[in-house]
């Protein structure tokens, strides 16, 4: 263990505390595409990457109580919302008819096995990370209670400059 | 079985030196934590289980360290001990480096070292993965290289062994596991020339363990493989994924050691257009036990493949906990199926807000099995013979489930949900000559908005049945200030007909439990007092028994 963590504090030594971005781990479109998250883009304008599954009560209200006000959300600041589901073999099915079911109008990506949700280091969903329109990550959200869109809106309207 | 070696720490760590010398782009280091603490207090009415040692925790971080194409990454666990009931399978004990592994990626070729998750398909033949709060994690130590040739063109070949259970770093299984897998995918494949909004992929994997075998009796294969097809034809709206897998011989202590062959085959349909969903599916499971140690303690333990239960995750507690339903991997015949349904706005049923309906309904059944006599040895020892999809008499379970959300006006929703449910606790629960629990569940939840920032959440569940335990109601209040604070009471009331209540002189049973939590940013805590009910505890298709307990948790989780 000790040889493990000597170099590991070199390291940190050694790091600059950049934001991060987001990292280059492929999911899969409700189409059965395999899209590089890295390169997903929204000229510029903030996107929210919020972690969910269709077996979590919270998610399934935040991702309802920001859908009434999607709409309104991107006319006033071209935020796009990416859905990324942690489904795996057992309810992955279930995601797309589920989506449909409840209208949403978000672009939802599968991560049947957990990569991106490893790789971002979410602990458990629903988790919320906000990227400015360079790609970083600028903000991030663990848990879902009635009003957090509020805040998390906020935290858009700041991002594209419209206040 | 070895420990994680020192060696294996060493490279790891010079890879990480060497990642941060070479790295022409500035390195990053980001990473999470999670522990989950308890104070045990005894507990006799509910017989809490007093470990002991009255303090127990399980603790984790993960540091990834990223620099241009390289990777590395390493994750310290502690459990001085763990908590009551966990992990699923073999122990954790002590604190120590459970997972570290490095990587690189060139554009088209990924090529990881030490350890790593993954899965081929739904899994049938390979899943590696962990849900952490169960304590299931058959992560695999080895390589794997991932290539892609040509575009819409997938190749990913491993090896190694998986993660058995913990001691001062992770212990590994006795058996080595090699596959590999190939994807098409015909819509990336044939880029312009594909025209339609449909696409199509097909996918085959291969996959074998090797055992010594050390039987003094039996002849046992060392060498045990498995492969799968699989098929998504995947259009605008209607969708057909299909998978198929054969596994050879492999004769294990779950199967009672018969050299009968396995085969799992599984199909889903799904439909969606907007504001409606529909989904059914089916499977097949005959003799698909896959573990890289054939004498593996539990089912929990060094499972190479993964078989998906096909019945409705459920969220609210009663259901969730009480009886939810476990793939039975020896055999079963199961089928689901589901309709979302939002009734508009402004329509008679769908009032000012409209309404969400989801109504959903599962069944597995036995495999019909015919046992081979013996007449002589050979055939003795297959076994059995059966047909896919031939259901046997025995139902396992049964759960017809309907659920409608409304909103009543901006500041009101309500949610009521019953559930039908039949489940024989012999099998699934492994409580032999328990008859066949049947419940009906309703369940009332609302949301009531003070204001942007302050709500409250209720639940009021109730479970009636004349078996098992009796009937059960509970009621939860969450009070949250978003976006930081929150406090929830709970009390289950476990309160007619339950036998063993009764033997003690006992005829109701409280469980309250208050909690309070603090949510900043990518960090969260929570402090938890009370009475927790004995129960089953499942995250994706894996549950884990949880004791009764009583007593003080915190839990931390925090992501940087």
């Amino acid at each position: 263990m000790r040889t493990a963590l000597l170099p590991l504090l070199l390291l940190i030594v050694n790091l600059s505390f950049a934001q991060g971005k987001l990292p280059s781990v492929m999911v899969q479109t409700l189409e059965g595409k395999k899209v590089d998250v890295s390169t997903l883009s929204n000229n510029g304008k903030p996107i929210i990457v919020n972690f969910w599954a269709t077996w979590c009560a919270p998610c399934k209200k935040e991702l309802s109580a920001i859908a009434d006000k999607y709409e309104d959300w991107q006319k006033k600041t071209g935020v796009k919302l990416v859905a990324v589901s942690i489904d795996d073999a057992r309810t992955s099915a279930r995601v797309k008819p589920y989506v449909s079911g409840q209208d949403w109008d978000y672009e939802v990506y599968l991560d049947p096995n957990g990569d991106l949700k490893r790789a971002l280091n979410v602990n458990n969903v629903p988790h919320t990370f906000l990227i400015n329109g360079a790609g970083e990550i600028v903000y991030q959200h663990n848990n879902y209670e009635p009003g957090d869109e509020n805040e998390l809106y906020q935290k858009v309207v700041e991002l594209s400059g419209k206040k | 079985m070895h420990l994680s070696t020192r060696r294996g720490t060493l490279a790891a760590a010079a890879c990480l030196i060497l990642g941060s010398a070479l790295g022409q782009q500035q390195g990053q280091l980001h990473g999470n934590f999670s522990t989950d603490a308890q104070y045990y207090n005894e507990d006799a009415d509910i017989g809490a289980i007093v470990p002991k040692q009255r303090l127990a925790y399980n603790a984790w971080m993960n540091l990834i360290y990223t620099s241009g194409a390289f990777e590395a990454g390493v994750r310290m666990e502690s459990y001085e001990p763990a908590l009551a009931g966990y992990p699923a399978g073999q122990p954790y004990n002590g604190s120590g480096l459970g997972y570290r592994y490095a990587k690189y990626k060139l554009s088209d070729l990924e090529v990881t070292a030490g350890n790593f998750f993954e899965q081929f398909g739904q899994g049938l033949v390979f899943r590696s993965y962990e849900e952490r709060y169960l304590g299931v994690d058959n992560a695999m130590d080895g390589v794997r290289v991932k290539y892609k040739p040509f575009r819409g063109v997938y190749l990913k070949a491993l090896a190694g062994r998986q993660r058995l259970a913990f001691n001062q770093g992770t212990v590994y299984g006795a058996g080595v596991v090699r596959g590999a897998d190939a994807e098409f995918n015909l819509a990336e494949l044939l880029d312009s020339s594909w025209t339609c909004a449909s696409n199509l992929i097909i996918g085959g994997s291969f996959v074998s363990k090797y055992q010594e075998d050390r039987d003094p009796l039996l002849e046992l294969p060392e060498n045990v493989a498995a492969g799968a097809v699989r098929v998504n034809f995947t259009t605008p709206r209607f969708d057909l994924y299909a998978e198929y897998a054969y596994k050879v011989n492999d004769p294990n202590g779950k199967n009672g050691f018969i050299y009968k062959p396995g085969e799992a085959v599984l199909v889903n349909a799904t439909y969606s257009a907007k504001g409606f969903g529909a989904s059914l599916g089916a499977h097949s499971f005959d003799n698909m036990f896959y573990q890289s140690d054939r004498a593996a303690p539990t089912p929990f333990d060094l499972n190479i493949n993964f078989l998906p239960p096909r019945a409705k995750q459920h969220t609210y507690n009663l259901p969730a906990t009480l009886y939810p339903y476990a793939t039975q991997p020896n055999g079963e015949v199961a089928a689901q199926g589901e309709v979302f349904y939002k009734l508009r706005k402004g329509s008679a049923l769908g009032g000012k807000y409209g309404t969400k309906l989801a109504v959903n309904g599962s069944v597995a059944y036995a495999l019909d099995t015919t046992r081979l006599g013996a007449a002589d040895d050979t055939t003795r020892r297959l076994g059995y013979t059966s047909r896919i999809f031939g259901a046997g008499e025995r139902r396992y379970f049964q759960d017809i489930n309907v659920e409608v959300r409304k909103k009543l006006s901006p500041t009101w929703e309500l949610a009521l949900t019953y559930l039908n449910l039949a489940y024989d606790i012999d099998v699934i629960q492994g409580k032999p000559g328990k008859p066949v629990v049947y419940a009906d569940i309703v369940i009332l939840e609302g949301l009531h908005n003070f204001s942007d920032r302050t709500s409250l959440r209720f639940e009021l569940q109730h479970l009636s049945t004349k078996q098992d335990q009796g009937n059960w109601a509970t009621a939860l209040a969450e009070l949250t200030f978003s976006p930081h604070w929150f406090v929830a009471a709970m009390d289950q009331y476990n309160y007619v007909g339950n036998p063993e209540l009764e033997d003690k002189g006992q005829e109701a049973l409280h469980y309250p439990i208050g909690s309070v939590g603090y949510i900043r940013g990518g960090n969260r805590f929570q402090v938890n007092y009370g009475r927790q009910r004995a129960g089953i505890f499942c995250v994706g298709g894996v549950c884990r028994q949880v004791p009764a307990a009583n007593g003080l948790t915190l839990s931390i989780t925090s992501t940087f």
